[in-house]
């Protein structure tokens, strides 16, 4: 899913910005960090305002909120009133929302009638699971591409890669991922349904021999794997398409050909190495694209990860669960634009030498 | 760009800045891709205003609904029928409406904030923009559909909730654009004419340059728009819209959630889909080539 208007220029600028200065890189390299992880902070803490406000103010009633769908009796509604301290000054609130998400509380779930906390550690590893997989496949396939297209702009590959990836980028990630459904899972014409329709693994086999176990868990990844990769994918090679242009009129790569180098070791060796270092940043960056994918994708197989898990605590709302998973996936993001950070000014010389 | 365009002969006496725009569109209808979208989307902005000319209400509603429920497309039924035995035809023209509308409307609240903030952060600098600007920092490195769900649930369904939320999540990237641009701006000569002209803040803003940053939010806008539609439909499938519209969002929902899937059904997922993709790439492409025709750096660029 599209997450900004321009898709490639505002990708984590952030990142690149930091010009390298100073002169003993250690101290320097303690500062930046230092500097980084307050910002982090100052993110975080934000996130929680934004959190109090959305979750906390805005609804006009949160123990109606709370309680939809449900027969709740005047002494309830007191109960809760005052259990969830609606009663009190708004600061006094914002304080404990503060210090018990800071501790985990992440409130209850009247859904599932479990912490939210517990439900979150439940389903984490199948997201991660699910986004790691995808995250691989998707980077490898978008570098591979990324660098044949942009070492040749305009180029048959180039032409026919770069607008597939302009039109995955226009194609909505769960209809996608209902046509591979109906196409894997359920069989179309001469298609056998060949994978799962949903879930992590077929019920009944967890307590069977592991290696069956995985294999089943493998083959319920298939189609959501390859759902977030379709969509995905094309942002990598977008970013590695335009770094390796940047690279194309460097005078180091004539040097390389002048020595009698063939191109392919010319691009392979001299071009993807620099090309590299601002696209591996990046994708930390992708996170965020990543996470709203996985919302949809996992709603359509029903995964049973974080993102099914919001879709669930959409339906009622379970607004305490909602805020939970909001609070978790915007916090990883900031997790993941800091370690993009650090990882930048770690692994290109140029900065880290400066 | 717009100020510094060389008259042409015979047309010297219209203002610098009609003729840039002539000149503007001349170059936009050189190019068949940008046609293309403007054409798709002349026509399909017609087909929605007029949808009520020739789709009746007892076409949109579920009950006595004419076909059997996901019957395959057939002479009466062109594209077949819906869950409830509608036709898919003219619930795919009439979902046009609430998808074209809720994206153009989040579009144009999107500029408004996008453009506002970028504006007074370039124009004022200090500390009002930074803080200004790490607002907008937070708000681009946030994932937007987290922001955006959590927004419109406690909103409530409906189309204003998934407008807003829209918004509130898609005007950063416009005010870093706007800010750069303003400064751009900002550095000519002729700002620094008018100030010493005694120019007040708003009329530096509004007067000068505003109208000078008008084309970035134009392209700013077209690409927002396919973003928004995404967005839109998105919201509308996790079941955050209006649940008695007739959106493409709410058919694929309704597909997906009504058993469409395990019957096969084709032609009730596909269409609505189809729709938003032809949709969204004809913005898409509108976009690209406004911004390759304004920024002739950004053509070799994907």
């Amino acid at each position: 899913m599209s997450s900004t208007s321009a898709p490639l220029s505002a990708l984590g600028l952030s990142a690149l910005e930091t010009p390298p200065s100073g002169a003993s890189s250690a101290r320097d390299f303690a500062h930046y960090l230092a500097s980084k992880i307050v910002a982090a902070l100052v993110s975080f803490v934000a996130l929680l305002v934004v959190g109090f406000i959305i979750f906390s103010l805005m609804p006009s009633n949160p123990v109606l909120a709370l309680t939809r769908g449900r027969p709740t009796s005047a002494k309830q509604v007191a109960f809760l009133t005052k259990e969830l301290g609606l009663n009190q000054p708004i600061w006094e609130r914002f304080g404990h929302y503060v210090i018990n998400t800071l501790q985990g509380h992440l409130g209850y779930s009247f859904q599932f009638e479990t912490p939210v906390a517990t439900l979150i550690a439940q389903r984490l590893w199948p997201t991660i699971l699910l986004m790691g997989s995808s995250t691989i496949v998707s980077v490898l396939l978008g570098m591979w591409l990324g660098i044949r297209s942009g070492w040749r702009p305009g180029s048959l590959l180039d032409r026919v890669s770069t607008g597939s990836a302009i039109t995955l980028w226009s194609v909505p990630t769960f209809w996608l991922g209902i046509i591979l459904l109906v196409l894997g899972s359920v069989g179309f014409g001469p298609i056998p349904p060949l994978f799962p329709a949903g879930g992590m693994a077929t019920a009944g086999t967890a307590g069977g021999f592991a290696i069956m176990h995985i294999l089943d868990i493998a083959r319920h990844l298939v189609l959501p794997c390859l759902t977030l990769v379709l969509v995905v994918f094309a942002q990598y090679q977008m970013i590695m398409r335009s770094s390796m242009i940047d690279e194309t009129g460097n005078p180091y790569l004539l040097t390389a050909r002048a020595k009698g180098l063939r191109d392919a070791e010319v691009r392979q060796r001299h071009a993807v190495p620099n090309a590299l270092l601002p696209s591996v940043t990046l994708i930390f960056l992708q996170v965020g694209t990543m996470i709203s994918g996985a919302i949809t994708v996992e709603t359509v197989y029903s995964w049973p990860g974080l993102g099914y898990l919001t879709y669930q605590a959409l339906q009622i709302p379970d607004l305490q669960l909602l805020e939970g998973t909001f609070i978790i996936f915007s916090a990883s993001v900031i997790v993941f634009n800091l370690l993009a950070d650090v990882l930048y000014r770690f692994l290109d010389p140029r900065v880290r030498r400066a | 760009m717009t100020a510094t365009t060389t008259q042409a002969p015979g047309a010297a006496a219209a203002p610098p800045r009609l003729l840039a725009l002539r000149r503007f569109a001349r170059e936009f209808a050189a190019r068949p891709a940008a046609m293309a979208g403007l054409g798709i989307l002349l026509a399909l902005t017609i087909l929605a205003l007029t949808a009520p000319l020739f789709i009746h209400a007892s076409d949109l509603n579920v009950v006595n609904a004419p076909g059997q429920p996901l019957s395959p497309p057939s002479a009466r039924f062109p594209l077949g029928t819906d869950y409830a035995g509608r036709s898919i035809v003219p619930l795919l023209i009439w979902g046009t409406r609430p998808s074209l509308a809720i994206a153009v409307l989040a579009t144009a609240l999107t500029m408004i904030v996008g453009s506002l903030i970028g504006l007074l952060a370039g124009h004022f600098g200090g500390t009002t923009a930074r803080i200004l600007m790490a607002i907008t920092d937070w708000f681009i490195a946030l994932p937007t559909l987290p922001l955006a769900i959590a927004l419109a649930a406690v909103l409530g369904q409906g189309n204003t909730s998934i407008t807003i939320a829209i918004a509130v999540t898609s005007w950063s990237g416009t005010a870093r654009l706007i800010r750069a641009q303003t400064l751009a701006v900002e550095a000519r000569p002729f700002i620094e004419r008018a100030k010493a002209l005694g120019a007040r803040d708003s009329q530096l803003v509004f007067r000068h340059v505003l109208p000078n940053v008008a084309p970035f939010i134009l392209v700013s806008a077209t690409l927002t728009v396919s973003g928004a539609i995404i967005s839109e439909v998105t919201l509308a499938f996790l079941g955050l819209g209006n649940p008695t519209d007739v959106s493409w969002g709410s058919m694929i929902n309704q597909a997906f959630f009504q058993g469409a899937v395990s019957a096969g059904a084709w032609w009730y997922i596909l269409p609505p889909g189809v729709a938003i993709v032809i949709v969204a790439l004809a913005f898409t492409m509108i976009g690209r080539a406004v911004e390759n025709l304004l920024n002739p750096r950004m053509a070799r660029r994907p």
